[in-house]
């Protein structure tokens, strides 16, 4: 059945506890990395071809000079404008009739233009298969009508799954509620990026905090084209005329 | 300034050669092309030459390409779609106009390449010739000079920091390209018996491309802004510091002297700068 889905991921109902990541890697079947331990809870480290949701811990000072965390499980956006999507050379990646973006493993061949596109550090490149990988928003657990891994995990109901209609009902009315209550830095993003996200997010501080780019940066990788090309041409032709000249110089004089 | 948080595609060795021997290939090709419309009867020993070198230097492009993919043998989903089996072309998608630009200029260099093996036995054009070689060549020549400068806007055509903060990347290589062409060009000539006059040309054509190699290198350093203090590290100044040798000791010697012994050094540090400069921009904007 074909719709169009959703993650809303709220911010302040995570309590870090990393279900999602575990729910993720058993349904698909990932092994992960080996855990890097620093100087926090975080030792996921990043979204790439294992970790297809990372749970991110961003230490704040509190207004009463305590400390205290931010912390986002992140996922691949599922854009509507997908920077993968169009750069991908072999038409591997595409959209799938939820409306989400899906690397068909038979098609990939691993050249990982997708992952030079991707703003949002989503996928990586898996050795042992060769292809680039994502999170797959349980595109199989779609087709069954289940709710996705991740979602149906999260103890706290900080992961929502839905239509994408509901979820965007469901967000601006939590951060109008959040901002009523005088949390005035709770906003959303993922409704005006990349031609809206498929995976919204109810962030308390600026995107670039959780590793998001800013509203003004959500731009896609073809705005080069044009100019990359132009200013190729130019060059052409400068050294086109420079070569001639060269070529034509000494047979003319002597 | 823009920001993103991208993943670096771990383009290596096999890119940083293929983006080094595409542009001699394209560029040699484009310099043999102009020199037989533009030279007289004493250079087409080296526009010849020109010929002779593309194709192999090309032969070995596809084969790098292929390895750096994951699975390589599904090189083909680049051209074709493995589900429809219809053509896959994206104009917008660098990576695949490249492909088809490779493919397409192999067949002009590979009939150029046959055409001047025909003719150093010959000694003189056997095909191509009149109206219908010169546009050939000249065909030829475009997709060439596309070659040697496409390989910068794909990186560009991306989100990853510096590559797409910056349009002059496929100027750049370009430039460098047709320098690097110029250099082997020169080499190979000087390394059998040619006539002087051709070697002149060469290292005269070649003065104009390094002074716009290094005047798109400022242009590439102003477009990036502060983000290209990435490059402040010490082993990327190491690199840019033989890109500058690479430039301006060729560019100094080709206004001294017209002898063998510095051409030969001119040439073989264009060439390990050119070299210099595809490693730094890619391995530099990845680490």
């Amino acid at each position: 059945m074909a719709r169009t889905v959703g993650f809303f991921t709220d911010t302040t109902l995570c309590i870090g506890c990393k279900a999602c990541e575990v729910a993720c890697k058993e349904w698909n079947q990932l092994p992960g990395h080996a855990p890097q331990f620093g100087d926090g809870y975080d030792n996921t480290s990043q979204l790439d071809e294992q970790n297809w949701r990372h749970v991110q811990f961003h230490e704040r000072t509190t207004a009463k000079g305590g400390v205290a965390w931010n912390m986002m499980s992140d996922v691949c956006k599922h854009c509507a404008l997908a920077s993968c999507m169009e750069v991908c050379p072999t038409n591997a990646i595409i959209r799938t009739e939820f409306d989400t973006v899906y690397i068909q493993p038979s098609v990939c061949n691993g050249c990982r233009d997708c992952i030079a596109a991707c703003p949002y550090h989503v996928i990586g490149f898996d050795e042992a298969s060769g292809l680039a990988r994502k999170c797959t928003f349980c595109y199989d657990r779609l087709q069954a009508n289940l709710t996705p891994a991740c979602a149906k995990a999260c103890p706290t109901e900080s992961i929502k799954f839905g239509e994408l209609s509901t979820m965007k009902e469901i967000a601006g009315a939590r951060v109008n509620q959040l901002r009523g209550q005088g949390m005035s830095e709770a906003r959303l993003y993922g409704d005006k990026e990349y031609g809206g996200l498929h995976a919204l997010f109810l962030l308390t501080d600026k995107p670039e905090v959780y590793g998001l780019p800013p509203t003004e940066s959500a731009v896609l990788p073809s705005r080069n084209n044009a100019r990359g090309y132009l200013g190729t041409l130019v060059t052409a032709a400068l050294g086109v005329v420079g070569a001639v000249f060269a070529f034509r110089e000494r047979a003319g004089k002597e | 300034m823009i920001e993103h948080f991208v993943s670096p595609p771990q383009w290596e060795w096999y890119i940083v050669w293929y983006f080094f021997l595409g542009g001699i290939a394209g560029g040699v090709y484009a310099l043999g092309a102009i020199l037989r419309l533009m030279g007289d009867e004493r250079d087409a020993p080296v526009a010849r030459l020109a010929f002779l070198l593309s194709l192999p230097v090309l032969a070995i492009c596809p084969i790098l390409l292929t390895l750096d993919l994951g699975r390589p043998l599904r090189f083909w989903h680049m051209m074709i779609d493995s589900r429809t089996f219809g053509l896959n072309f994206k104009y917008w998608s660098p990576m695949s106009v490249g492909v088809w630009v490779l493919l397409v200029f192999s067949v002009f260099a590979l009939v150029s390449f046959l055409e001047a093996l025909a003719g150093l036995r010959a000694g003189r054009t056997p095909f191509l010739t009149g109206g219908l070689g010169r546009a050939f060549v000249i065909v030829g020549a475009v997709f060439g000079l596309f070659l040697a400068g496409y390989t910068g806007v794909l990186l560009s055509v991306s989100n990853q920091p510096i590559w797409s903060d910056t349009w002059a990347l496929g100027a750049l290589f370009l430039a460098s390209g047709l320098s690097v062409a110029a250099a082997t060009l020169s080499l190979v000539t000087r390394l059998g018996r040619h006539e002087q006059s051709s070697e002149a040309k060469l290292t005269r054509a070649d003065r104009y491309f390094i002074i716009l190699e290094l005047a798109l290198l400022v242009v590439f350093f102003l477009t990036l802004g502060a983000a290209g203090s990435r490059f402040l590290a010490h082993r990327w100044m190491a690199l840019w510091v033989v890109v500058l040798i690479g430039t301006l000791v060729p560019l100094a010697l080709h206004f001294s002297t017209e002898r063998r012994v510095p051409a030969m050094l001119a040439a073989v540090l264009t060439l390990a700068g050119g070299l210099a400069l595809r490693i730094v921009v890619v391995f530099g904007a990845q680490m």
